[in-house]
C-alpha cells in the first residue's frame, strides 16, 4: 500500500529554512507567516490491512525517519 | 594507545584525525571501513571524524549511525571505552542515541568556518584531564548543523549532570549569545555521556595540534587523552 510520512519540525523548534523562505516570500510582498519546512517522504508497503500498514510505518519513523528530539510525524496510508 | 577512526563514504577529516593522533601524538592509529564488522583488538579510544557521512541524506548522522561499525563502537562504549565524536561525528553520536539532543542547522544558515575559543566545563575528563576548568582554548569550527538543540527539561538535566564539556565563549572566557557562532542552546560546543567516556564537540580539535600548520589549541585535549592512557 502506498503510504505518506510527513515529518515536521515539533513547535518551538527553531527553522532557519522556513524563516528564510518566508522573508523571500515576504520580498515578493506576500502576506505569510509561520512558514514551517518539513520533509515528505512516500513508499510502497506491502500489506492489506491499513491498520497493520501504518504500525509498520510506525515502527519506520521511530527506528529512522524521525529524529524525536526535533521532529514528529504524521502518517497517510493513501 | 590504540585509536581507531571509522570512515565513512563521505567522512572528509578523517586524515585529520590519523594525522593528529598518529603523526602529530605519535599513537598507533588505524582507519576502520564502515562496514567492518568489529574494532581492532584493543582499541582505546574511537574517533569517530567530522565530514558528511553519506552526504548527510536525511539528517546529519542518520544514516551513518546505522552502519555495520557503529554496533560495536556502542559495545565500546558500554565497557567503559572512550569515544569522541566531532562535527559529523557528533551528529553522528547523537542519532546513535550515544549522547542526547540534535544538531539543527546554524541560526544564520550559512556554514561557517571561523577560529572559536571554548571555555573548559569538566576538566575531570579523560579528555580534559590536562586542562583547567574555566580555561579558554582556540579552535576551528566549520559546519553548517551545529545548533545545539534539546528539548528544555532533558536540557535542564543535561546541565544539572554536568553534561556540558565545553561552552562557547569570548576570548576572555565570556559567556554570552554574543559568542555562540551557530545558535546553540546555553552556548554548548560539547557534551559527555553520565558515564564520562562519550565525548561529542561540533569544534575541530584535531585541525589545531600541529604547529607546522598553525595554531595549537587542540592540543590541551590531546595531552588529557595521553595522560589518560598513560594511568591506566
Amino acid at each position: 500500500m502506498k503510504v505518506r510520512v510527513s515529518v515536521q519540525l515539533k513547535p518551538g523548534i527553531l527553522d532557519p529554512q522556513g524563516k528564510a523562505v518566508e522573508q523571500g516570500l515576504h520580498g515578493f510582498a506576500f502576506e505569510v507567516e509561520h512558514v514551517r519546512i518539513g520533509r515528505l517522504i512516500e513508499m510502497d508497503i506491502p500489506g492489506a490491512d491499513p491498520a497493520e500498514v501504518k504500525a509498520k510505518a510506525q515502527a519506520m519513523c521511530d527506528k529512522l525517519l524521525v529524529n524525536p528530539v526535533m521532529e514528529k510525524a504524521s502518517i497517510e496510508v493513501l | 594507545m590504540r585509536v581507531a577512526v571509522p570512515v565513512f563514504p563521505g567522512s572528509n577529516c578523517d586524515h585529520d584525525a590519523l594525522h593528529a593522533c598518529g603523526t602529530v601524538m605519535g599513537w598507533e592509529t588505524i582507519p576502520v571501513w564502515h562496514q567492518d564488522p568489529r574494532l581492532p583488538e584493543g582499541t582505546d579510544l574511537v574517533f569517530i571524524p567530522g565530514g558528511f557521512s553519506y552526504g548527510d541524506y536525511l539528517r546529519c548522522g542518520a544514516i551513518a549511525a546505522l552502519a555495520p561499525i557503529m554496533a560495536d563502537v556502542k559495545r565500546h562504549a558500554d565497557n567503559g571505552g572512550l569515544v569522541l565524536g566531532v562535527c559529523n561525528g557528533f551528529q553522528i553520536l547523537c542519532e546513535a542515541q550515544l549522547l542526547p539532543g540534535a544538531l539543527l542547522r546554524n541560526e544564520s544558515l550559512r556554514f561557517i568556518h571561523a577560529d572559536v575559543h571554548l571555555r573548559v566545563e569538566r576538566a575531570d575528563l579523560p579528555f580534559t584531564r590536562a586542562m583547567k576548568a574555566g580555561e579558554v582554548f582556540r579552535v576551528p569550527i566549520a559546519h553548517a548543523e551545529g545548533n545545539f538543540t534539546l528539548d528544555p527539561a532533558e536540557l535542564t538535566d543535561l546541565e544539572a549532570r554536568g553534561g556540558v564539556a565545553f561552552r562557547y565563549c569570548s576570548a576572555q572566557g565570556e559567556i554570552g549569545a554574543d559568542h555562540v557562532p551557530n545558535g546553540a542552546m546555553n552556548g554548548i560546543a560539547g557534551i559527555v555521556n553520565v558515564r564520562g567516556n562519550v565525548l561529542g564537540m561540533m569544534p575541530h580539535p584535531e585541525r589545531a595540534v600541529d604547529p607546522k600548520l598553525g595554531p595549537t589549541g587542540g592540543m590541551g585535549m590531546f595531552r588529557s587523552l595521553e595522560a589518560a592512557f598513560s594511568k591506566v
